[in-house]
């Protein structure tokens, strides 16, 4: 890393060098029964120049000449987009929890049992799922150094669990599932295997569900399937500044409902998303991003916020190329209504658990539709069974903007967002009758 | 368990020449012999890439990419053990951990295809090759592109991704087998976004290639009217949620066959699992005579178009449904021996960072008979749905999205809507095409995820199609 980054200094302006090294160990489980164990080692090392006031960049997986490397990010750099930034000074990080010497230390052995006694507990429950698990340790080492003296590293552990079953019966197939993650391991299987039995159960019986507007829960799995993908794309201070991002004017504004927050937070101990420094050096930070109901802040990485006039967040990530702004964990506010109690108040209306499809209209715009894949119905105030062949359609902002209820109760989804259920009173439902 | 399209293409990085010769070829060989596994194979990639990006006017980024890797796969038993690495050095050790990972597993009889080892070198079949195409001249291309994009009255942005890149793969196993394949890959996908009082739109356009970068020349026209299309939208209504007939333009109803049966017979869903097997039993009728549909990377000249797949199986053309009926389905060496069907040569890796998987390659719906006339003439109410944003499934229930979309009234295309989705069950839908067309084409913008392996690059087209009750999102 020294190396490439004094040859790089010998012909650029400025230079950076960020080195990611990891170690991921998975073990999986396929049809019930455990099917492979991996292990996997690699080490990524890009240059970023600043050279004739320009940008350009390289990237190297596994060997390559320090020379090699220099050059190719040479070649580029006079197509580069110009720079309007510099490569931070050296800096002081805040301690951020995100390693845990045990991580690492949990034998193969105990992963595997770990994976026997999940399959097993929801097997218990219903003998005839078919379950693939995944159990994963992990290790990654993050190293930057630029021209400007700045230098930061850190070692993050990870540990993640993930289940998903499938159930046939008669060409009818039930598709449930959950996750959890952390820096510390997660050694028990039983809230995967609660909440797992909890979504066999709501939707033992199939139910119909009529085509029209009606109300609809979106649980923490639901808000992430259908509401987060427009909300991070918004929020991206790279689409603010294109003036494609529809808040792109609404900074100050009370766009969204009022007791509806959300905030950007790299600082949290032991989540998986959480890190000292992004990955070209800024200090992580909480952003807070809609404060009841208030638009306060985008989020940015260096460059975009040169542009924009504004600071960096601490959101430079990277995602196999140049860092871009790109969220690390995101927080939804609790409420004070109880998903009971919002099922209660509801004599008509559907439980979103997944939903697929949603990713692929127009994001841009806040839109939002596809096929729920896992959802419930409600009649009188109860869930009386799982809908199928149904189709949501909606917007985020129009959602967003007034919502029924937020829920006492918050869970991490996927290791990146914290959130508790969404109630709004109206949303159009398509379905197949019969 | 749900995949998707995705509408730009891999960065795969690289490095020429370290794995070349026969000092290579016999560390190689030495690593693989004398162990007691049942079967081991050595993957090694080197590959460089290319990638340009730009939002606006800027030209956000310019890099290249150099990759050297690889991996060890290992089955003891039936368990597999599975070793990625950057240093290709101490393979020995390597096969060793990946050996003593599967014998963990491993507690009953391996079943894996038998297969002649092959050894052979593959070259990429080069039109125009991108590599040799200097970075200047790419930028002068795609400059040109995002000009006529945002000279275009109401566009407010654009978005640009152009990647290329050269994969030289050394396979070899302990059967004897030792492929080299050189592949090629092109990609460029553009976007135009148009606003107007708090309302955004897009409309994209996406394209790929093998090995010839004319593919991506000469879009100018293209471009043009993708980005009118955008501005069009602004003004579109939304369609009313609801059933529909609809007809689908030969880009989406690819995207459709991917999503609403391609997925569904990849093997390794149905190996483990006998209810599936119950479902997918070969001879069930899935659809009309008139429908027939195919994969194969044998199918010359696609992107995903290959001599040997990732476990050195030959290519071949498949068809999934022959007539209406399921007649077989895509598989690795493992599903094929499992199932006792033969191995179509089906099993991908997207990098040596993954072990093989079932994957489609180029998948399409054979053409019939109808002219697009006679699809829609008699359609009283209907919807056309054309191009692509993505698709998704879980098997039973899938969804795909139009990027542009019209009302069909009395036989005639009518007023423009907003992009729509549309959803169905793979087990009704396919009866539910009720007409074929005359005019097959074959999108080649499109990559396909499935587990972590994501974006693969897959060709898919069909003609024409009209697919009665099909459910579609809307206000």
């Amino acid at each position: 890393v020294e190396d490439i980054l004094s040859k790089a200094k010998k012909v650029a302006e400025q230079a950076e060098v960020f080195q990611v090294c990891s170690k991921v160990t998975p073990v999986h489980f396929e049809a019930n029964l455990l099917k492979q164990i991996q292990s996997k080692e690699s080490v990524r090392t890009a240059l970023r120049l600043i050279k004739g006031g320009k940008v350009g960049f390289a990237q190297a997986t596994g060997f390559i000449e320090p020379g090699m490397l220099v050059e190719m990010a040479v070649e580029t750099c006079k197509f580069g987009m110009p720079a309007k930034f510099n490569f931070p000074n050296p800096k002081v990080y805040s301690k951020i929890d995100i390693f845990d010497l045990q991580t690492d230390a949990v034998a193969i052995d105990d992963m595997v049992e770990l994976g026997e006694q999940l399959i097993a507990k929801i097997r218990q429950h219903t003998s005839e799922i078919l379950c693939e698990a995944s159990i994963t340790k992990g290790i990654t080492s993050v190293r930057i150094i630029n021209s400007e003296g700045g230098e930061a590293s850190y070692d993050k552990s990870f540990f993640s669990l993930s289940f998903e079953g499938v159930l046939i019966k008669d060409g009818d197939m039930l598709f449930v599932g959950d996750s959890d993650s952390s820096c510390h391991p997660v050694l028990d299987s039983r809230p995967i295997a609660e909440e797992v039995v909890k979504q066999l159960e709501l939707a033992r019986m199939n139910v119909s569900i009529s085509t029209k507007p009606m109300p609809v829960v979106f649980t923490p799995h639901g808000v992430v399937s259908s509401l987060i993908a427009p909300l991070v794309s918004a929020f991206s201070g790279k689409l603010v500044f294109d003036g494609a991002s529809p808040l792109k004017d609404k900074l100050g504004e009370q766009f969204f409902d009022k007791s509806f927050s959300l905030w950007d937070d790299s600082t949290l101990p032991y989540q998986v998303a959480s890190y000292p420094c992004d990955d070209e050096g800024v200090p992580g930070q909480r952003t807070p991003l809609i404060d009841n109901g208030v638009v306060s802040h985008f989020f940015y990485d260096l460059q975009t916020a040169a542009l924009a006039n504004t600071q960096s967040t601490g959101n430079g990530i990277r995602h196999g190329g140049l860092p871009t702004p790109s969220p690390s964990s995101l927080v939804i506010a609790k409420g004070d209504t109880s998903f009971g109690d919002m099922v209660r108040d509801i004599t008509e209306g559907l439980v979103v658990e997944v939903l697929i499809g949603a990713e692929q209209g127009n994001i841009l715009n806040g839109d939002f539709g596809g096929n729920v894949l896992l959802g419930y119905k409600i009649e009188n105030g109860e869930i009386t069974g799982r809908v199928k062949d149904t189709m949501i359609a909606g917007n985020v902002y129009q959602v967003l903007r007034k919502l029924e209820a937020i829920g006492n109760d918050a869970r991490w989804i996927e290791g990146f967002l914290l959130t508790p259920c969404l109630y709004c009173s109206s949303l159009s439902v398509a379905s197949k009758a019969g | 368990l749900s995949y998707f399209i995705l509408l730009s293409a891999a960065i795969t990085g690289y490095n020429t020449q370290i794995l070349e010769g026969k000092k290579m070829r016999d560390k190689i060989a030495n690593s693989l012999k004398g162990h007691s596994a049942d079967y081991v194979e050595i993957r090694l990639e080197e590959s460089k890439a290319t990638r340009i990006i730009y939002r606006g006017n800027r030209l956000e980024e310019i890099g290249k990419t150099s990759s050297l890797g690889g991996n060890v796969r290992a089955l003891v038993k039936g368990g597999w053990g599975f070793v990625s690495f950057n240093d290709v050095n101490k393979l020995r050790d390597k096969v060793e951990l990946a050996i003593n990972q599967a014998r963990i597993v491993g507690k009953e009889a391996s079943k894996f295809s038998q297969l002649e080892p092959v050894t052979d070198t593959v070259t990429a079949e080069i039109e125009k090759n991108p590599m040799t195409v200097p970075l200047a001249s790419k930028k002068g291309l795609l400059d040109e592109y995002n000009d006529i994009i945002l000279s275009t009255a109401k566009i407010q942005t654009s978005n640009i991704g152009y990647n290329d890149s050269q994969r030289k793969v050394t396979f070899a196993n302990s059967e004897g087998s030792y492929i080299e394949q050189t592949k090629l890959d092109i990609s460029l996908r553009l976007a135009a976004i148009a606003s107007e009082d708090g309302q955004v739109q897009q409309s994209g356009l996406s394209l790929g290639s093998q090995g010839d970068f004319s593919t991506v020349e000469g879009l100018q026209e293209q471009v043009k009217q993708m980005a009118q299309r955008a501005v069009g939208l602004l003004s579109a209504p939304q369609a009313k949620g609801g059933e529909y007939i609809v007809v689908l333009d030969p880009v989406l109803a690819g995207v459709f066959v991917h999503e609403a049966f391609g997925h569904l017979s990849e093997a390794d869903h149905v190996y483990e699992n006998k209810q599936l097997q119950d479902i997918m039993i070969l001879g069930r009728r899935f659809g009309d005579k008139h429908l027939n549909i195919v994969d194969g990377a044998a199918v010359p000249g696609l992107r995903g178009s290959y001599k040997y797949d990732d476990e050195g199986v030959p290519a071949s053309k498949t068809y999934l449904i022959r007539e209406g009926m399921l007649e077989s389905r895509l598989h690795s060496r493992e599903t094929a021996a499992k199932m006792r069907e033969k191995p179509t040569g089906n099993a991908r890796a997207i990098s040596y960072l993954f072990p093989p998987i079932v994957r489609m390659t180029n998948t399409y719906i054979e053409p019939g008979a109808l002219t697009f006339e006679d699809i829609i003439s008699d359609i009283k109410e209907g919807i056309y749905a054309k191009d692509w944003y993505g698709g998704t499934t879980s098997l039973e229930m899938f969804t795909f999205s139009a990027a542009e979309a019209y009302m069909i009234r009395n036989g005639r295309i009518a007023e423009l809507l907003r992009p729509v989705v549309l959803s169905g069950n793979v087990f009704v839908t396919l009866d539910n095409v009720e007409a074929i067309g005359d005019d097959l084409q074959m999108n080649q913008g499109g990559g396909c995820g499935k587990r972590e392996q994501s974006p693969l690059p897959v060709s898919n087209g069909s003609p024409h199609i009209r697919i009665r009750r099909c459910l579609v999102g809307g206000s």
